[in-house]
């Protein structure tokens, strides 16, 4: 109990953890384009090296894992694991959305190595979900 | 087009490319970055051969 109460004194004597962040145009538009476009959070806020690097993995990532026939799932309220398998692919941002225009990918998996291409899938998705929240720490600045 | 890697290829190319992500996003200076995503490359490959000896073990 005596824990408790200090705990909640500190929370409010603490500065860092009840400073609002200042909402800056930057803030806002670095994760949406970072989302779309891999990498291009960082590459707006300058980090060359790194917006690269980023749209390289995500984008090789999620292109070998189409051309390795994984599964691209859609988005429904059914099982939990294809709601789970949808939210990592839309991490994707642009790709999902073209792979979605373009129907490519697979609609079940066919065989044994495109379970590797669903995995690589929805996890360049959930990378991008990272990249996206650096962008945002970078534009925010809680990091370099 | 199609490609079919075999699993160790497959975990390998997983690995660079997840490493390299979390070099850059878990870390501040560019040293420290690559220095994290040797590491997560080291480890990410390292448990793929521990796993893979466990289960020929576990097959015996």
């Amino acid at each position: 109990m005596a824990n408790s109460t200090t705990d909640k004194a500190n929370a409010v004597s603490s500065p860092s953890k009840t400073e609002a962040v200042p909402a800056t145009m930057m803030s806002v538009v670095a994760p949406a384009l970072g989302w779309l476009i891999p990498g291009a959070g960082h590459l707006i806020q300058k980090r060359y090296w790194r917006g690269l690097l980023l749209l390289l993995s995500v984008s090789v990532m999620f292109l070998l894992g189409l051309a390795m026939q994984g599964r691209v799932y859609k988005p429904n309220g059914g099982d939990i694991l294809d709601v789970l398998g949808f939210i990592g692919d839309v991490g994707g941002g642009g790709w999902y959305i073209l792979t979605r225009a373009m129907d490519w990918g697979q609609g079940a998996i066919s065989h044994a190595t495109a379970d590797y291409g669903t995995k690589y899938l929805i996890v360049a998705g959930l990378l991008n979900f990272i990249a996206v929240a650096d962008a945002y720490h970078i534009a925010i600045g809680k990091k370099p | 087009m199609t490609i079919q890697l075999t699993h160790f290829s497959a975990a390998v190319l997983f690995a660079v490319f997840a490493s390299v992500v979390f070099g850059i996003t878990q870390r501040n200076t560019a040293r420290e970055m690559l220095r994290y995503g040797l590491y997560c490359f080291a480890m990410f490959v390292g448990g793929v051969i521990v796993a893979g000896w466990a289960m020929w073990l576990v097959r015996r």
